[in-house]
């Protein structure tokens, strides 16, 4: 059987198959749907240091092969995540990766001082380009904040730290080199469009925070447009997201340059859909002879 | 809950705009319970990509679903043929909670608006079950849009009717019938109302409900994705925070609810 297993930081995954946050919940939601632990890493919802009630409703919105959400980072806060999210998350059995986003960078010290405390989580998911929060811009648009945001982190762990990026951005290889330079141990991206759409009878937008963030496979081309150009500029893993719905579009990130791969969108419409993944890939390596997947991350083939 | 492959053995047009379909899925069949809904993937592409939730109708060896084409997704579903097969998760979400009954009390009225009907059969079908004395409203626009009498009067012998024309039974919204009926059927007994329709309506019988100081539970919609409470893309505000449509729901106390 061919070699399934990567490396992200000190994470040992035993496939490159993610849960990505805010797509599956924490985990238990698919319990009776998934058999968990054969998932490569899940990355649970992203959390803050205070519970956020979300934003108002209509949260999310059909768009051409896509959807709009804008669910505002609505969570229970830190205190309530380890008193009634981890313990179930620790029995699974895969890694987990903890999401945190703060309105500050002392915020983000303050979450990852936290988990830092505790064992079962593998790594941490820097969310710095959430679309969904008020602030002026994100964190993962301007080099300068993404650096301090990393480095403060990086400072009080030495768990994992992914740095999750923006694709709002005009230049996304320079944030992707000031998150390695701060020492992020990989960067994972895409997080989704700044997207909206209009209701033309009524004239009201379909978001109740009039925009939200685009996902779906209507963005994957530029997902791994932008995969392929980050992961030929750093030296950290990068993981692949954007529209990924089956093996075929992760293979194609992986072949961009992604060492990992996070799904997202189709967990929704297919929650068995990862482990579904993991087979395809596993297929694929055996048509192709490849021993390992190593082999094939970032071998795009570019002579004619 | 289970994501079943499920055959379609029926899919037929019963009405302007209505369809009933019927679909090979005896687990979801055997654990359903009145309420609770399944999230249908309509096609095979990415138009459109999200699955859509539909209540289930009716459970015997199979389930049924009711459903009216308003969009794409209900208007693939509705072109669908009979060995076709389609993804089905379910059962899914709270259902109703059906009180104890002892001898007689207390009595329940299920008022359905429009396609809100199909959530209610099923529930008409379990309250009669367990001996509950079971009053059935029905509300529609008009005549030929008044779904599942039929199937009501099966399960109780107290059907009543009102179209917004009135070119069938009493003439104007369901809520007026509603008071007509609280008039003349004046119960020493404590009602427990059941209701699935417009929002508009849902709020109304709320407040009508919350003056008899009648137990009130309503069937919601919000726009769904994952349906397993994982996207939090349904919250629904209520007296003690965000719940969710798709998992503490569909079905809320009315007076738990911040309209
Ligand atoms: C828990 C639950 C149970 C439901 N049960 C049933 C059922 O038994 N039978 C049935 O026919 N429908 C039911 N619905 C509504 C059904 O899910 C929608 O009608 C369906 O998703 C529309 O899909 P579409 O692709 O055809 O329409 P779209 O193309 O998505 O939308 C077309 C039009 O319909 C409107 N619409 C879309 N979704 C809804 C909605 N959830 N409620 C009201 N209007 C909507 C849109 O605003 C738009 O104007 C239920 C919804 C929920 C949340
Ligand atoms: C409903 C929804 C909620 C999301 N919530 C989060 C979140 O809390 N944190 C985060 O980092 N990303 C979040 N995302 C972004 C996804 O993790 C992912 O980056 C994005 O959807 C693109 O991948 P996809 O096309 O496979 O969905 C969310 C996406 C969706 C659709
Ligand atoms: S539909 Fe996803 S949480 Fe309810």
């Amino acid at each position: 059987m061919a070699e399934l297993g990567v490396k992200i930081g000190k994470i040992k995954l035993k496939n490159p198959v993610m849960a990505a946050s805010g797509t599956f919940g924490y985990a238990k939601e698919f319990e009776k749907l998934v058999n968990l632990k054969h998932i490569g890493a899940i990355i649970t919802k992203t959390i803050t240091l205070n519970p956020r009630q979300g934003n108002p409703m209509p949260r999310i919105c059909e768009t051409s092969a896509g959807m709009l959400n804008a669910i505002g980072l609505q969570n229970e806060g830190i205190d309530n995540f380890l008193k009634e999210k981890m313990p179930y998350l620790s029995k699974i059995g895969a890694p987990i990766i903890v999401s945190i986003s703060g309105n500050n960078i002392d915020e983000f010290f303050i979450l990852a001082r936290r988990l830092d405390k505790i064992k079962s989580i593998s790594g941490i998911e820097l969310n710095i380009s959430c679309p969904n929060i008020k602030c002026e811009g994100l964190v993962a648009q301007d080099t300068k904040e993404t650096y301090e945001v990393v480095k403060a982190v990086r400072k009080i762990t030495d768990k994992t730290i992914i740095t999750k990026l923006s694709p709002n951005v005009t230049d996304i290889v320079g944030i992707a080199k000031a998150a390695e330079n701060a020492g992020s141990d990989a960067v994972s991206l895409v997080n989704t469009f700044f997207g909206m759409a209009i209701d033309i009878d009524t004239r009201k937008p379909k978001l109740g925070n009039i925009t939200g963030g685009l996902s779906g496979p209507c963005i994957k081309p530029i997902a791994l447009r932008m995969v392929y150009e980050v992961s030929k500029n750093i030296n950290i893993p990068v993981i692949g997201i954007g529209g990924i719905m089956n093996a075929n579009d992760a293979i194609e990130f992986m072949i961009a340059g992604a060492v990992a791969i996070q799904v997202g969108t189709a967990n929704f419409i297919e929650p068995g859909v990862c482990i579904k993944i993991v087979k395809g890939i596993e297929g694929y390596l055996k048509k192709h002879k490849i021993e390992k997947i190593e082999d094939i991350i970032g071998n795009l083939n570019i002579k004619n | 809950m289970k994501d079943i492959k499920a055959r379609i053995l029926l899919n037929r047009r019963i009405g302007l705009g209505y369809y009933k379909m019927s679909l090979d899925a005896p687990y979801i069949a055997r654990t359903a319970k009145p309420g609770q809904f399944a999230q249908i993937k309509c096609s095979d592409s990415f138009e459109p990509l999200l699955r859509r939730p539909f209540s289930i109708h009716r459970v015997n060896r199979n389930i049924e679903i009711l459903y009216e084409t308003v969009g794409r997704g209900t208007e693939i579903l509705s072109n669908k043929k009979e060995g076709d097969k389609i993804d089905v998760l379910g059962p899914l979400g709270n259902g109703f909670t059906l009180p104890r009954a002892m001898n007689g009390e207390p009595r329940a009225i299920i008022i359905a608006g429009g396609i809100g009907a199909a959530p209610l059969v099923y529930l008409a079908e379990e309250l009669t079950k367990k001996k509950i004395k079971t009053i059935v409203l029905i509300g529609a626009k008009t005549k030929n849009l008044i779904l599942c009498e039929k199937d009501f009067k099966k399960a109780t012998p107290e059907v009543y009717v009102s179209t917004d024309d009135g070119t069938y039974g009493s003439q104007g919204f369901v809520s007026k019938l509603f008071h007509k009926i609280l008039k003349t059927t004046e119960s020493k007994f404590e009602t427990i109302v059941y209701v699935c329709g417009p929002h508009e309506m849902l709020k109304c019988i709320a407040d009508i409900c919350q003056e008899r100081k009648f137990e009130c539970q309503v069937s919601l919609e919000e726009k769904m994705a994952c349906g397993i409470g994982a996207c939090l893309g349904c919250a629904v505000k209520t007296k003690s925070g965000n719940k969710l449509a798709c998992k503490d729901g569909p079905i809320f106390n009315a007076n738990e609810l911040l309209w």
